[in-house]
Order: C-alpha cells, then structure tokens, then sequence
C-alpha cells in the first residue's frame, strides 16, 4: 500500500493506481475528457490537471498517466491548477466550439472568454474513439494519420477498412459527439447556455441542458 | 502485383517480420519505389499482422515517407533563419516559377519533386538549394535557372548531363 496526501487528505491506494484514480476514490473532482475507466490512460486532453508538490516547488501532470508514489502530496484545485485547467479548456474549446460537454466544462470553471482563434474542427484528439476501436472492438479500423495541425482521426486512406464493424463505438465514446452543443449562436467562443446563473429549472439556450441545472450550471464531471 | 507482395515480402522477412521494425520496412520500400503506393502499404500491413491504420499513421507522420508519387528529382530549398534573411524565400519563388509548381508537389513530367526544409545545418552556404543530395550554396536568382538546366536537359543516352560531369 501506498501512502499519499491529496488536497491535505491522507490516503492509503494500492500500488499501481494513478492519482486520479485514487482522488476519485475519495470522492475528489478532476474534470477528464480522454480518461475511460475501460480504457488505458493517454493522457492527451491534459484537463485532468493536478499539482505536485515537491519540497519548495511544484508540477503540473496529468493524473490520469501519473502513478502514485509513497508520500506524494497533491493538490487537485490550487491556483495553479484551475489556471491552468482553464487555458486548456479554451485551448480544446477553440478547436471544438459545439461540444456540450466542453461548453459545460467551461461553464463550471468560470470561464467567460475563449481568446484564441476558433478554428472549428469537430475533434479534441482525445484518441478515446481510436483507443475503443483497438482495445474494446480489437479491430484497429481507425487512428491518427499526419502531424502537428494536420493531425485527425481517420481510417486507412479514408476509406471504410475490412476491420470496421459498423459497431458505432467511435461516435459513442467521443466525448464531443455524445453531447452537441446546441446553441445557435457562440459569443466569445461559449454557447453561454449553461452559464445562465438565474434560478430556472431548464436552461433556454442551450436544448441540451434540460437535466439536472443548478443555479450555477451543470456539474457534469 | 504479385511481383510487388513478393518484393515487400522479402523486405518484411529481412526484419523478421517484427512489429517494432514498421519504419525500417517502410523506408527500404521507399527506396525501392521512390515513395509508398497504397498496395505496398496493404501488403506490408497483412504480412505484420497489423491494421492497416497503423502503417498509415506511421507513414503519414514522418515527413521522410510520401504516399504520392515523386520526381525523379528532389529539389530542396532551405528555408531556415540564415537562409531565410539571405533571400531563400525570393529563390524558392524563383524555383517555383522555374517548375510551376507548389512546394510538396511533382511536375506533370515526373522529373522534378519541390520540397522546403527548415534548416540544413550549413548555413554559411545560405541560400542553399539542394538537388538529389547535392547542396547548391550562395544561390542566387540567375543561379536558380542555371542549376535546374542541368537536371532538365537529357544526354542522348538518356543520363543527364549532372550525372556524366560528377563521374
């Protein structure tokens, strides 16, 4: 057993876990987009952000890639985290405008600017459809073809491959196409739906929010 | 078709057919056909057992590999910082407008392939043009077209003039 203290919490994991599999053991929030709990870890979407602290000064990782280590203190919501937590969802956001739960993701932190050029392209590259179609479907009918800005999920020279299955997996598990935003129009790169702090019960803007709206939004983590 | 699984055969068996040895592979097929064609790709990915995908992600990720077919010729300009303030980008123009084409692309007669690299590592020869390996330094506009006449004109013999004079 490994011992560890997570926002001022001790706890004791088995070895082997990740942090954030541990914080969420203890019922701590770390916002994830390409986690799966039936997938391996990526650590591509980096919104799961969490700090650690080592004697005078402090790391940003991933909790989803990183393993637990005896007497390791993290912090999951300092300053340093929601900051950079934020930067990261307008980053995703920029690239992705109509995911709900991206505008959702954004809702709940606070952010009310993207600042970076929308450049809409419908795919965080998260790999989670690219991860399901290898490890759950065993088929390997989809992956990532090019670099840098001509990265993007696709099948072997676009065309449907033998492998494929038609299970639909990739669309189920994309965390962008589960949930469309639904907003007509994005002001400042956010639907601003879910952001509607007024006491309602259904949200107006946004068709998607009709479950479970708080006053200050969704939790939807 | 046939003759070509069996050269991409051979080339598998040579790196006994392992999984870590992909780029391997894919650069001796390379070699062999001056770029990567579709049915390579396949065979090479049905004799690794592996999805076809995952040769298409390794061959699209390295710039070193193309899918499309490439020029007898490789005309690579430099575009790194040196060369850039040295007027790599006025030679580039120039080069364009000697082949007509776009960097990435091949002429219509399949002779010539325009590329643009980031940086050679020898940039006091800057502006530096490079043709089939050979480095071209200190190009200047007027140079551009004379250098490129070399490769362009064919010998009776069907070699180019560049290949009799460097042997």
């Amino acid at each position: 057993m490994i011992e560890l203290t997570i926002d001022g919490i001790k706890a004791k994991v088995e070895e082997g876990t990740t942090v954030l599999e541990a914080a969420r053991e203890m019922g701590i929030i770390i916002p994830t987009l390409c986690y799966h709990p039936g997938l391996s870890p990526y650590g591509a979407c980096r919104v799961c952000m969490v700090e650690v602290v080592k004697g005078d000064h402090s790391s940003l990782e991933a909790s989803c890639t990183l393993p637990v280590e005896q007497g390791q203190v993290i912090l999951t919501n300092s300053e340093k985290v929601t900051r950079a937590r934020k930067l990261i969802v307008e980053l995703l956001l920029s690239s992705c405008p109509n995911s709900k739960t991206l505008q959702d993701m954004a809702a709940n932190m606070g952010i009310n600017k993207v600042r970076f050029k929308i450049k809409d392209r419908g795919c965080i590259l998260c790999g989670r459809c690219v991860r399901y179609c290898k490890e759950q479907m065993k088929s390997g009918g989809i992956g990532f073809v090019g670099r840098g800005t001509s990265r993007r999920v696709a099948t072997a020279f676009d065309v449907t491959p033998e492998e494929c299955r038609n299970c639909g997996g990739c669309e189920w598990i994309c965390p962008v196409c589960e949930k469309a935003c639904m907003a007509d129009s994005l002001i400042d790169g956010l639907c601003g739906g879910c952001q509607n702090l007024a006491p309602v019960e259904t949200c107006l803007v946004c068709t998607g929010c009709s479950e479970s709206v708080s006053p200050q939004g969704h939790k939807v983590y | 078709m046939v003759n070509d699984y069996e050269k991409v055969k051979a080339i598998v068996d040579r790196y006994g057919g392992k999984h870590d040895s992909v780029i391997a592979i894919l650069q001796d097929v390379q070699s062999e056909y001056h770029y990567l064609p579709e049915h390579t790709l396949r065979a090479v990915a049905s004799q690794l057992d592996l999805p076809l995908i995952q040769i298409c992600g390794v061959a699209t990720f390295f710039k070193a590999f193309s899918l499309k077919p490439r020029g007898e010729h490789t005309v690579t300009v430099c575009l790194g910082t040196a060369c850039h303030v040295r007027g790599a980008p006025a030679v580039l123009d120039e080069v364009k407008r000697q082949l007509g084409i776009e960097p990435g692309n091949t002429t219509a007669d399949m002779r010539f392939t325009l590329e643009t690299v980031n940086c050679l590592g020898a940039c006091a020869l800057g502006p530096i043009l490079v043709v089939d390996g050979k480095y071209h330094g200190q190009m200047s506009l007027g140079k551009v077209k004379k250098v490129l006449n070399r490769y362009k004109k064919v010998q009776k013999d069907g070699r180019h003039e560049e290949l009799k004079v460097s042997s």
